[in-house]
């Protein structure tokens, strides 16, 4: 019973990123076009830019939000690609906890960034 | 009346058009030789099928080439091949709308191969059977007391499901299909869409016995609509459709926002049918009534 | 097979069947499209989580990592990721709505010529894939024309 909820989260995942994702590429890549329309930063990778995101709630727990939503889709994502290569019962066993902890290890280090980054 | 005939001799000409090249994939477990590919010069008449191209080759020139078909009209299925790189019924394929000199006759692709053009379909069967592809009914009366009367269903109930009830199981949804391509256990498109059949027939109650089948890695999940299946169907009956309402079934129905179907009533009794007028009785019977009826 | 010495040849075409569409639509590009974008991002993703990482180490660390990346090179490449994640997030949703059940009809009585799901969904495909088109051309602009 697993497998539907995993692909439902999947689903959900990929719409978080739509909003966020689509949020954080307009300001970091679509940032003079934006700005000529009086939204967003200019130069938005410049330390001053980057400090006043740093500072702000809004990035702090939407970078949080995006950074899980993003690693369980890609991750998701990814496993079923392998799976998807005829593994065996025991490999899929691995593939899950593999993934699994590398997407926890990268969600505490990419969320501990954030929360110092807010905090320093 | 001459003008006529004169057009329909035109129409069955016996008249060879052009002559093509045969690239036949040759395999047999007895010879101990690899797979290899043998060319045949096939004259083509109009109207001409890969068939009756493959029936010419045997007739004429060599008579081990082995495939199978039956009804030579696309309603046995069993001619599935991969024909100039898309499975196609061999029977459904006009040699001259393949618009090609060369024409490359493959046993189905992500099947294992008996001999020549002969693929094994025993695992695509097995998936098939393994969805449960029948009525489930869970009436405890009904077990002891088989009923004897038909379920009634609307047309539009029946339209819910009908489409892929057109399904001949020929195989060229799982050739096409990209995923099978790698994964050997994925149920695939045709066994997927049957469940789908079954779980919306009003008739069946046999939903939550599939949904056990189908959560698993090798559902539904591993289905990304690339839609080749459905376009390589022969029939028609659009197994991608079938799979996609199916994630959504079982999705929307987990998430409670789907209502498990109606089951469809015992006709109690039988509907009382009246002659229309002007329409005459029907001869005495000529032969008796057995006994047991 | 009680002998055990007839070899059946397995004749599944593996990896090169995800990427050879042949005569297929565009659907089946957009899925191996779908998937190779999709690995693009991730691999992205997860070197972008050690380089905003940066940040907090200070101002020297990020200008260095960021004068670093500033090289041409880096730039056409974050342009790719730009253009897989328009062409990801609109097939995607495409896909969310395909998947789901929506927009690919229901079935009917198959009468000749077909019209499939495929057929049904279409312009919702032509019309994200045009969307994807704009975002990826207003990103060119501000990434090579506008300049940073």
């Amino acid at each position: 019973m697993r497998e539907p909820t995993l692909w439902i989260f999947h689903i959900l995942a990929g719409i978080i990123i739509l909003i966020f994702l689509g949020i954080h590429m307009g300001i970091m890549h679509l940032d003079t076009i934006l700005t000529s329309l009086g939204v967003g930063y200019k130069n938005p990778l410049n330390w001053s830019s980057v400090l006043i995101r740093n500072k702000a709630l809004f990035f702090t727990i939407t970078y949080i939000l995006l950074l899980g939503a993003a690693l369980y889709h890609g991750f998701y994502g990814l496993r079923n690609i392998l799976f998807e290569l005829s593994l065996g019962k025991s490999a899929q066993k691995a593939v899950n906890w593999l993934l699994f902890f590398v997407g926890l290890f990268l969600f505490i280090y990419g969320g501990y960034a954030a929360i110092a980054a807010y905090v320093i | 009346m001459a003008d006529q005939k004169e057009q329909e001799t035109s129409v069955f000409t016996e008249e060879v058009i052009k002559e093509v090249i045969f690239r036949v994939h040759r395999f047999s477990p007895d010879d101990g030789k690899p797979p290899r590919m043998q060319d045949y010069k096939v004259p083509v008449k109009r109207g001409m099928t890969v068939l009756d191209g493959l029936h010419y080759i045997r007739d004429n020139l060599d008579s081990t080439l082995s495939y199978r078909f039956s009804c030579r009209m696309a309603i046995c299925g069993s001619c599935g091949m991969f024909i100039n790189n898309l499975p196609r019924l061999a029977c459904k394929t006009q040699i001259l709308e393949l618009e090609a000199d060369t024409i490359e006759v493959k046993p189905l692709p992500n099947y294992e191969v008996i001999k020549d053009l002969v693929p094994d379909l025993s695992d695509f069967f097995e998936k098939h059977r393994s969805v449960m592809p029948y009525l489930i009914r869970e009436e405890e009366e009904e077990k002891i007391d088989p009923p004897t009367n038909e379920f009634l269903q609307t047309p539009d109930e029946l339209e819910r499901f009908l489409q892929f009830a057109y399904c001949t199981k020929c195989g060229l949804c799982l050739a096409g299909c990209p995923t099978v391509a790698t994964d050997k256990v994925f149920l695939g498109p045709m066994a997927l869409a049957q469940a789908f059949r079954y779980n919306s027939d009003t008739r069946d109650q046999g939903f939550e016995k599939r949904l056990e089948l189908l959560c698993v890695p090798e559902g539904p999940w591993r289905c990304h609509f690339a839609g080749s299946c459905s376009e390589v169907c022969p029939k028609g009956v659009d197994p991608a459709l079938g799979v996609q309402l199916l994630k959504g079934q079982i999705v929307f129905t987990k998430l409670g926002l789907k209502k498990p179907h109606k089951i469809a009533p015992l006709a109690t009794e039988k509907p009382e049918a009246k002659r229309r007028p002007g329409i005459p009785e029907a001869p005495p019977r000529t032969v008796k009534k057995s006994e047991k009826l | 097979m009680a002998n055990g010495t007839i070899s059946k040849p397995e004749n599944r075409l593996g990896i090169v069947g995800w990427f050879y569409a042949g005569s297929f639509s565009f659907e089946r590009y957009a899925y191996i499209l779908h998937r190779i974008t999709g690995l693009g991002i991730l691999l992205y993703f997860l070197l972008h989580i050690f380089g905003s990482s940066a940040r907090i180490s200070g101002q020297s660390s990020w200008e260095s990592l960021m004068h670093f990346l500033g090289k041409p090179i880096f730039v056409a490449g974050e342009y790719l990721v730009f253009i897989a994640f328009c062409f990801h997030a609109m097939n995607g949703i495409r896909l969310i709505l395909g998947e789901l059940g929506f927009s690919i009809g229901k079935p009917g009585r198959p009468v000749y010529p077909y019209r499939i799901s495929l057929n049904r969904q279409r312009p919702l495909l032509v019309v994200f894939m045009i969307i994807a088109v704009i975002f990826i051309l207003l990103g060119g602009y501000d990434f090579f024309i506008a300049g940073h």
